[in-house]
């Protein structure tokens, strides 16, 4: 089976570690870039980098995701600059614990739009994009963390479990029509995200998921856990019955 | 996580926080007011130059975004953490490199400018700071300033060299050079010390690179004995730089509870070093990645030293009394009994070094390495120390961490009322705080 495409490519939410990582080893291949992002001095210092690296050409767009009044025109200023779009990646995403979204219902609500909602609504536009176009790959960034509600993160949990079945419908879906979906779950990554997490052994670099997201497109994939020993820790702990997972401080 | 460590793993530190600097924009100086801040790189630099005990670190390998690449100027902008090797990576392709590369080319960009780092051609191309035309700096004010040579050139003098004390460099803009795509190399044995001397002055007007290797264990008739390594990048032939080596072929697992290299092990080494050095005549083709870090080729070499670490002592001596120094400095580590694995020799130029704290000034340099053992080690140390100041020598700040607060005011006795004027406050370091206990 070939490779599938990746030179033209829309990456949405273009300041995350993770998409930046993405971003920096397209650049080094002479891709070409649409990138969006909210902060515009971040999201500057993102395109001068992948020009430097050796995009083809780099189209930067800042633009808060969160308002889906943007969607479309995103979107079709992307296409048009790109023509065909080989790939759209989406990666923006905001992690709060329980304790925290509990202690504020504005955050938890952030959380919900951020991760779930607005990512829900851009697919949603960029599939029939997709579709329409016959070809092309999504992939977008979910987490071990939406496999299992687990108390200490349970709105972000859903948030990511939401985004995932998503996923898994866009999946199947668009299977039909030539576009092909990929799921990305990263576990712990040693990003900005998680500035406030101490750091352990589990913690991954940004550059193992950008490494990681590549591979996935190109073989197709449909769920990637990042790194590998993350679908052994999460199909063990989804197999753990209800009445005794209840019981656990996960 | 780890606490970060300096290359020689020596003073042990323990640090109030680690924070990732994230964007080239300052916010990574709004936390944490009321401790002390320093940037740390890849930790090169051996002794506590890049600590900053009970302190904060603001970690600066996340700012690795380059801004700019004009290859046609040779002109490269990126933030300051980036690592030379990336830099080497990024424009080897267009026949460009570093106009001045230290050692090992993986130090920042930042550490390279806070350190203002030498190398093979100093006799020639000065420090790295003589090349870097402009620096955007943080400085805990929360202004951000951009200065160079003409704008702001009292904030870039202190910055240049400035052991990290004036502030968080964000971004730097570097002139490359425009070199062949690779070496020619050529290694000449020295008998002794007076070798060294007699030799080394022709040896640098012939050669863009020049260092020698020397055995620091040999005695008499044999002391200062060596291997001159000259080079010059050969002739453009058409094809692109070869690039970088990816990754270093070797890598010392663990530390070793003990330091392999003792007084035989090294003397052994230097026999045989020197032996094939005698043999190897004529001229060869090197790889730039070769000749200019072949230490690279281990990784995490410093492990081999155990668990105590190693101190490094590197001096500068003014060119009337160096011959008499290193005669002074090599006999009384022979005399010691303490072994070094490393010795560099090498003629420091007369190009003017930009920062107010640089070490590099003109004469002659030697750098040694020391398995640290303690007591043993301080004592040599102190001797060491006092041959450089009866000499008006100098100690390098980057190297150092044993040196006494009295030879650091000494040797920068002249610049430091302007450093202090452009220091920022919010910063300081270990290093700072020993060599500076009253400022």
């Amino acid at each position: 089976m070939p490779e599938r495409a990746l030179d033209k490519v829309v990456v949405f939410g273009a300041t995350s570690a993770m998409a930046q990582e993405t971003a920096r080893l397209l650049a080094g291949r002479g891709a070409e870039l649409v990138l969006v992002g909210r902060d515009p001095e971040k999201l500057d210092a993102v395109a001068a980098d992948a020009r430097v690296r050796g995009a083809r050409r780099v189209h930067a767009m800042a633009a808060d995701l969160n308002d889906p009044g943007r969607h479309a025109e995103l979107l079709s200023r992307a296409a048009s600059f790109l023509g065909r779009v080989d790939c759209v990646l989406l990666a923006q995403g905001l992690l709060a614990g329980s304790d925290a979204c509990e202690a504020d219902p504005g955050l938890a609500e952030r959380v919900l739009v951020t991760n779930f909602l607005a990512p829900a609504l851009l697919l949603q536009r960029t599939a029939a994009l997709l579709a329409s176009q016959g070809s092309g790959t999504l992939v977008a960034i979910s987490s071990v963390a939406g496999d299992r509600g687990r108390q200490s993160n349970y709105v972000y949990g859903a948030s990511k479990g939401g985004l995932t079945v998503l996923l898994e419908g866009l999946r199947n879906r668009l299977f039909r029509r030539g576009v092909h979906v990929v799921t990305v779950k990263p576990g712990l990554v040693d990003s900005p995200m998680t500035d406030a997490v101490p750091r352990n052994r589990l913690f991954a670099p940004p550059s193992a998921v950008g490494a990681a997201i590549v591979r996935a497109v190109e073989r197709g994939r449909d769920v990637v856990y990042v790194p590998g020993f993350w679908w052994a820790i999460m199909t063990v702990l989804r197999h753990v019955p209800e009445r005794v997972f209840k019981r656990l401080s996960l | 996580m780890r606490d970060p460590e300096s290359w020689g793993r020596f003073p042990r530190t323990r640090h109030a926080a680690v924070v990732p600097v994230r964007w080239a924009n300052g916010d990574a100086l709004r936390s944490s007011a009321h401790l002390s801040r320093l940037a740390h790189g890849l930790g090169r630099s051996y002794g506590d130059a890049c600590l900053n005990d009970g302190g904060v670190l603001l970690t600066t390998r996340t700012l690795d975004r380059f801004v700019a690449l004009d290859a046609e100027a040779a002109v490269l902008t990126c933030e300051a953490g980036v690592s030379l090797a990336e830099v080497l990576d990024l424009v080897a392709p267009h026949g460009l490199f570093l106009p001045v590369v230290p050692g090992t080319k993986h130090v920042t960009v930042g550490g390279a400018i806070a350190n203002d780092v030498h190398g093979k051609n100093h006799h020639r191309a000065g420090t790295f700071g003589r090349h870097v035309l402009e620096i955007e700096l943080a400085r805990s004010t929360g202004a951000r300033i951009v200065c160079s040579p003409t704008q702001n050139p009292a904030l870039f003098a202190a910055t240049v060299g400035g052991l990290g004390l004036t502030g968080l460099v964000l971004r730097a803009t570097l002139r490359l050079a425009r070199v062949g795509d690779h070496l020619r190399a050529r290694t000449v044995a020295l008998g002794s010390l007076d070798d060294f001397f007699a030799r080394s002055g022709a040896s640098d007007s012939e050669n863009e690179f020049t260092v020698a290797w020397v055995d620091a264990l040999a005695t008499g008739r044999r002391l200062g004995r060596g291997l001159l390594h000259q080079g010059n990048w050969g002739p453009p032939e058409g094809r692109p730089a070869p690039r970088s080596r990816a990754g270093a072929r070797l890598r010392v697992p663990f530390q070793l509870p003990f330091s392999l290299l003792g007084r035989h092990t090294v003397r052994a080494f230097n026999a045989v070093v020197h032996a094939r050095g005698r043999r190897a005549a004529g001229e060869r083709r090197v790889r730039a990645d070769a000749f200019f870090f072949p230490l690279d080729g281990v990784d995490r070499w410093n492990l081999v030293y155990g668990r105590a670490g190693l101190v490094q002592f590197q001096c500068a001596i003014p060119p009337a009394a160096s011959a008499e120094a290193m005669r002074a400095l090599l006999a009384t580590v022979s005399a010691s009994g303490e072994a070094s694995f490393l010795g560099v020799l090498k003629n420091f130029g007369a190009v003017a070094s930009p920062g107010l704290l640089s070490f590099p000034r003109e004469g002659t340099t030697l750098a040694l390495d020391f398995p640290n053992r303690g007591a043993r080690t301080a004592r040599l140390f102190h001797e060491l120390h006092a041959i450089v100041r009866a000499h008006q020598g100098r100690l390098y700040p980057a190297k150092d961490a044993l040196m006494d607060p009295a030879q650091f005011q000494a040797q920068y006795a002249a610049a430091l009322p302007a450093f202090l004027a452009q220091r920022d406050p919010a910063f300081s370091s270990s290093l700072w705080r020993r060599v500076m206990p009253d400022a």
